[in-house]
């Protein structure tokens, strides 16, 4: 065995290391890439994405800011027009809601205010959703309001490989990226080839992550980010029931892949959206109705949603049953059955 | 030996030694707006950059007074004018070098200009074109920022991001009094402090935010006190005093290239007309205040200073005017012309790349725009 065999060897990674390996990269092959947020300097960040960028790359590179969302993602817009590409971590989910006004009034529109003069090459990485016994602010799946925010990309990765790959992407693309880092997954291991990773799609494609055989009932689950392990584990428990799930991860919320997600659905006649984020106004609903729009002559059931509950986020100990788990997941699989009363138990 | 030493009683262990990590009484502001014109120290201002200055102020007071006029006449949107603020606008203008970076807000289009923006591009906004008119890299000017102080964090990282370039470089902010109050205002001037970041930010403080006074504003002695507590200098100047204005920006904006960090000016001033042309100031405040204002124009002020020292004549004075005249009557002209912009463009620039949701809807709007084109024909 050579010895560059050897560093490409698989080996098991945790979707973390990915993304600290990302962050490590893309500094080492561009300058102009600043990491900044709150304790990602000597601490390496709360999850510890960031560790070791300061030591390797200095103070300048990776740098503990004041504790101010708002200040964090302004003066990364300050960077950006000056030709620096910067990279900044929001702490949590919930604790990015002050940088919202920078976000939805300049780092989005900047490019569109000064005709294509003044792009926002930044990335906004926000570790999100539960399931980790967060307290209170720690838990939250706030992308449907970036969805809502027309010129930015929002990404999250579900695997190891993606991790590092989008995010790579991201930090290489003109355009501002909200990279949504789902922190149960944080921990989630695979074999993965560090220096050679993985071919990653560009940003705004997706993906089928189990293909239906033909041996069974075919439904499609459309998902992202955290739930994509819970479809895959709801899919291969569905066999017993005499389905046969396709499993397609979103990757990329926008730009949104049309092509992907209808091209299953009218290969599967019936599709159910997945997501912790809460149902009403989530993007389920904007999902299941390019769906519907796009394959209603597919169609052999209405598309369903599995979301959080429209509540705010629970107290860590009753979590669980606000997540979309795999017996929901199977629960919302049963009511496709057109021909029996799928609205059953259904209030709404 | 007192009795309870005696007693050998419990004695607590003093905390580990603390003290102020900078000395304040630098960084506080001067009790009274420092004044240079009408004073013996306006003497040693350079007469040539007085002159300039000058021939700035009657320019701006009339781009004010032509800009208002165009909202009248439907050729603007809205104007927010900045009358009576000249001094503030010019001066920000010009105590920068061509390599610095000015960041105005709405009310600022005039700084924007002073800076060498030609003024229709300035307007775009106004006029309901394009948000940006011009290519902000051409005179390094952001974007007019309309959402308050939130264009201040913009000019801390750029700052920062020329400084760790090795690039000398400044950046000046322009804000409101009512800016102040916003959360930028603050996040933004304590990173300009603990970066130590080549900013210097003008407050101009024109009495009014729309038509809250100051006192419903703040409770700090004057808001050149906020620097204070920022670890940064606080400066407070007479802002319809051109070259006390210039001077102290002057000043700022040279410690801050010389890497002696940002700097928060205070400017008073006073905003003689409306917040823009669609609000009435009637309802707030009353004739005696803007009298007194008037007899404290920027432009009253300079010009009396330079006849003072004869370097102004009633020639000068014509020429001044009308060199005034003339770019008023340029722009007019200019804005006499309807702009064309292409519905189509709307796609343009919201991605590098256009998504596939945008190319479809683009072919809707051409499809919608073909229909009307033929409509038109019939």
């Amino acid at each position: 065995m050579t010895t560059a065999a050897l560093d490409t060897a698989r080996k098991p990674a945790t979707m973390a290391q990915a993304l600290g390996r990302a962050l490590h990269d893309a500094m080492a092959e561009d300058p102009t890439v600043h990491v900044l947020g709150e304790d990602v300097g000597t601490l390496g960040g709360v999850f510890r994405i960031t560790d070791g960028l300061t030591k390797k790359f200095g103070e300048d590179r990776c740098t503990d800011t004041p504790l101010a969302e708002a200040g964090i993602l302004g003066t990364a817009v300050g960077m950006a027009m000056y030709g620096l590409r910067p990279v900044v971590e929001m702490q949590f989910d919930a604790f990015a809601y002050p940088a919202f006004e920078q976000l939805v009034s300049h780092v989005s529109r900047m490019r569109n205010r000064t005709r294509g003069a003044m792009p926002m090459p930044i990335t906004i990485r926000v570790p999100y959703g539960g399931g980790i016994g967060g307290v209170e602010h720690h838990s939250d799946s706030s992308e449907a309001y970036y969805l809502a925010t027309p010129g930015l990309h929002v990404v999250t990765p579900a695997t190891v490989a993606d991790a590092y790959g989008l995010l790579r992407a991201a930090i290489a693309s003109d355009d501002p990226v909200v990279f949504l880092e789902p922190k149960r997954l944080y921990w989630s291991k695979a074999d993965w080839s560090p220096d050679q990773p993985e071919e990653v799609a560009p940003i705004g494609r997706a993906v089928v992550r189990r293909q239906a055989t033909g041996a069974g009932s075919p439904a499609t689950l459309i998902t992202y980010g955290p739930s994509v392990p819970v479809c895959m584990e709801a899919a291969e428990a569905a066999r017993a029931e005499g389905w046969d799930l396709e499993v397609v991860d979103l990757r990329s919320l926008v730009p949104f892949d049309d092509e992907t997600v209808c091209a299953s659905v009218r290969r599967t006649g019936r599709a159910i959206v997945v997501h912790e984020a809460v149902g009403f106004g989530g993007p389920g609903g904007e999902i299941a109705a390019r769906v519907t729009e796009r394959c209603f002559h597919h169609l052999e059931a209405p598309v369903l949603r599995v979301a959080g509950f429209d509540i705010p986020y629970p107290p860590p100990m009753v979590e669980r049953h606000h997540l979309p788990g795999v017996d929901r997941v199977l629960d919302a699989v049963a009511r496709l059955q057109w021909e029996s009363e799928w609205t059953e138990g259904r209030t709404g | 030996m007192t009795v309870l030493e005696q007693s050998g009683a419990y004695r607590p262990t003093p905390p580990p030694a603390w003290r102020p990590r900078v000395d304040a009484a630098p960084l506080l502001p001067d009790e009274e707006p420092f004044r240079l014109l009408g004073t013996p120290a306006a003497a040693d201002f350079d007469s040539a950059l007085l002159a300039r200055l000058y021939q700035e102020l009657v320019r701006g007071r009339r781009y004010n007074a032509q800009a208002t006029a165009l909202t009248r006449q439907g050729r603007l949107a809205v104007y927010p004018s900045s009358t009576g603020q000249e001094a503030c606008q010019v001066a920000a203008a010009l105590a920068l070098q061509e390599r610095d970076w000015l960041f105005p807000s709405y009310r600022d289009t005039l700084a924007a200009v002073a800076r060498g923006v030609d003024p229709v591009q300035a307007l775009t906004l106004l006029r309901g074109d394009w948000h940006t008119g011009y290519d902000p890299y051409e005179h390094r000017v952001a974007p007019l920022s309309t959402p308050l102080a939130t264009q201040l964090p913009h000019a801390v990282g750029l700052a920062h991001a020329a400084r760790l370039k090795g690039d000398d470089v400044v950046a000046l902010a322009l804000v409101g009094d009512g800016g102040t109050s916003e959360g930028d205002f603050h996040e933004a001037l304590n990173f300009a402090a603990v970066w130590q970041a080549p900013v210097v930010f003008l407050v101009q403080n024109n009495g009014f935010a729309i038509s809250v006074p100051l006192a419903k504003q703040t409770a700090a002695p004057s808001l050149a006190y906020k620097a204070v507590g920022y670890g940064m200098p606080g400066r407070l100047v007479d802002g319809n005093d051109v070259a006390a204005v210039h001077q102290v920006l002057d000043e700022a904006v040279r410690r801050a290239r010389e890497g002696g960090g940002p700097t928060l000016v205070e400017a008073i001033t006073y905003r003689m007309d409306a917040h823009t042309n669609a609000d009435d100031a009637t309802r707030y405040r009353g004739e005696s205040e803007l009298d007194a204002w008037r007899a404290h124009d920027p432009i009253n002020l300079v010009e009396a200073e330079l006849k003072g020292r004869d370097l102004l004549d009633e020639q000068g004075i014509a020429e001044a005017r009308d060199a005034a005249e003339a770019m008023a009557a340029r722009l007019r002209e200019r804005m006499n012309d309807d702009p064309v912009l292409d519905p189509m463009e709307l796609f343009e620039h919201v991605y590098a790349e256009k998504t596939s949701q945008l190319r479809e809807q683009a072919e809707q709007l051409r499809a919608e725009l073909d229909a009307e084109s033929q409509e038109g024909e019939r």
